[in-house]
């Protein structure tokens, strides 16, 4: 099962620059929420915080607190590597670990942490998690072949596969599939609607049509200049923020009459 | 396209542009193609004067040293060789004390400058940023590329002069020489293999719940291993001719020692040196056909060829361990 996130007052920081300010979102269980959102206005970076990936950049910091199920993951004594392991992250542009076959990608989260895991339970891992990825009927026959000799859309499958193998409660999705080919997308698409049911998703799109098909929720973000930080402009479930949104700006964003 | 300034109306217009007059002329065309044919000419040419040298070297090492080069040269050491007389086995002395050195020093270079140099790398690549401690190392190590091998040569033996008593020689002593002069290399190789992992991979892994260290170890240092194996090749072909260091360090013996870590030891170029110096071996009056007086130089030119096969298994090593560890994508 999924789990919520509550996310308040989250300021997010490079260094001495604030680069998103008070966010507030509630991010409920078991939906799809997207982060639509101008170039440079912050949703990936806010995407980033949830699961303490912002961090890693040197400088990078934040103030507020991110509440999984209740549990503020920014508190002093998380560890950020277990953080990561609740919530999982698929990336922009598929990466595959180029020195490993797809059964090892699959295993990676558990086997790079060295634990031991039996042959016949590997197996079974694998399978449910390149099965819940829609990918196991295309590659069930080679599954000891190089990951990165995939095509682009079943690479990004099996990066989602990857993912789910650590079993996380949320998965957060970075624009998943802006390098793929409509086809890819769509199965991609279809996928999340899948996941929903065992995961909290969160996705930051570009596409509009994209965040209109597979969201619950909705979120847009915006910022007032270039160089200034970016905020949570108006947040609502999917049908609401296209059909009929209450704030001007993002009833000029999604209808495309923007700046 | 002729401009036709009268036709427009509206005095406000972008100017009408005769775009045929930017198009390439005929002598231009021509032009183009014999500069094409006097560069390709003169790169040729280029390639063929920097290869001469290399093929020259090659093959006169081949036809001198092919003469001496045989079982008994190669099984043998410098003991019992009095001038140019054969020995009682029937030979004129060998190498297999000098291999065993060569070996072993480089072995005792490799296994001190490559976890050094690769840790090094690490360190500065993934953990010290643009940090002003990372900028004093990386200004350390392009000095120490730069130092000249005489100088770790005496670095070595006055280091150990004071840890273990003046005068010590070893070869222990002449590896810790020549592992000053591989580091550099290491480190450097093992940056720029280290840069060209992409993030998205340490990312990823991150992203996964996998500690940071976990991440260097199987992810990065994973993928970059092939170029680092090639690197750490280049750097031991580049250390194994040394000679001036070793004649400080290691000494020069005419028995075999494969204890490395006491007594001298001889290795190859050294050997070729020792030869060289000798030039002429004494034949007494009474000496039969078999006592030759140019030996000395003929040694000399079999140790260098031997010396050059065994880099060059050493690289064909490299690129056989560097394809097994690459990334493939069939």
């Amino acid at each position: 099962m999924g789990q919520q996130i509550d996310v308040n007052h989250l300021n997010i920081y490079y260094g001495n620059f604030l680069a998103v300010e008070d966010v507030n979102l509630h991010i409920a269980a078991n939906k799809v929420t997207a982060f639509i959102g101008p170039s440079g206005c912050g949703k990936s970076t806010v995407l980033r915080s949830l699961d303490r990936m912002h961090e890693i950049t040197p400088g990078a910091h934040v103030t507020g607190e991110v509440l999984l199920e209740g549990k503020n993951l920014y508190a002093k004594d998380v560890d950020p590597v277990a953080v990561r392991r609740d919530v999982g992250m698929v990336f922009q542009r598929p990466n595959p670990f180029p020195t490993m076959s797809i059964r090892q990608n699959v295993l990676a989260g558990v086997s790079l942490n060295n634990r031991k895991i039996a042959k016949s339970d590997a197996d079974d891992l694998v399978e449910w998690a390149l099965r819940g990825a829609n990918l196991w009927n295309e590659v069930k026959d080679r599954l000891d072949n190089p990951g990165i000799g995939l095509s682009g859309g079943q690479q990004q499958r099996l990066c989602i596969a990857r993912a789910v193998a650590v079993h996380p409660q949320v998965l957060l999705m970075d624009e998943p599939c802006s390098a793929l080919d409509p086809i890819s997308t769509l199965a991609v698409e279809d996928l999340i609607e899948e996941l929903k049911s065992d995961y909290t998703i969160v996705i930051v799109t570009h596409n509009m049509q994209q965040a209109a098909r597979v969201a619950d929720y909705t979120a847009f973000f915006n910022l007032k200049a270039v160089g200034q930080p970016g905020h949570l402009e108006y947040f609502a479930d999917t049908s609401t923020m296209f059909n009929n949104p209450q704030n001007e700006e993002a009833e000029r964003y999604v209808s495309g009459r923007f700046g | 396209m002729m401009a036709q300034p009268q036709s427009s109306p509206k005095a406000d217009k972008a100017p009408a542009i005769d775009f045929d007059k930017f198009n390439p002329t005929r002598s231009y065309t021509a032009a183009r193609k014999r500069k094409d044919v006097a560069m390709r000419a003169l790169i040729i040419l280029a390639f063929v004067v920097a290869l001469i040298p290399l093929v020259s070297v090659l093959w006169t090492t081949l036809v001198h040293g092919a003469r001496r080069l045989n079982w008994d040269f190669l099984s043998h050491n410098m003991t019992n060789v009095i001038g140019g007389n054969q020995t009682p086995s029937g030979g004129y002395g060998g190498i297999l004390h000098a291999i065993v050195g060569t070996l072993e020093i480089t072995l005792g270079a490799m296994v001190i400058s490559i976890p050094i140099g690769v840790m090094c790398a690490v360190y500065l690549i993934e953990y010290a940023g643009g940090s002003k401690l990372a900028r004093t190392i990386h200004l350390l190590v392009d000095v120490m590329s730069g130092i000249p091998s005489i100088v770790a040569g005496l670095f070595a033996y006055s280091m150990f002069a004071i840890l273990v008593g003046p005068g010590t020689l070893s070869g222990f002593e002449g590896s810790v020489a020549l592992s000053l002069l591989m580091i550099p290399t290491v480190v450097k190789t093992t940056e720029e293999m280290l840069k060209i992992v992409p993030n998205d991979l340490r990312e990823a892994s991150l992203a996964l719940g996998v500690t940071k260290q976990r991440t260097i170890t199987k992810v990065v240092l994973r993928t970059a291993l092939s170029g680092i194996v090639s690197g750490s090749i280049l750097a031991i072909a580049r250390v194994i001719g040394e000679t001036a260091p070793l004649l400080m360090t290691a000494g020069y013996i005419v028995s075999t020692n494969a204890n490395l870590f006491s007594g001298e030891m001889t290795t190859l170029p050294v050997y070729v040196y020792q030869e060289y110096s000798k030039y002429h071996a004494n034949c007494p009056a009474d000496a039969g056909s078999g006592c030759v007086t140019g030996i000395p130089m003929e040694r000399a030119w079999s140790a260098a060829l031997v010396l050059i096969v065994i880099v060059l298994i050493l690289n064909l090593i490299g690129r056989i361990v560097a394809k097994v560890f690459a990334p493939k994508k069939k």
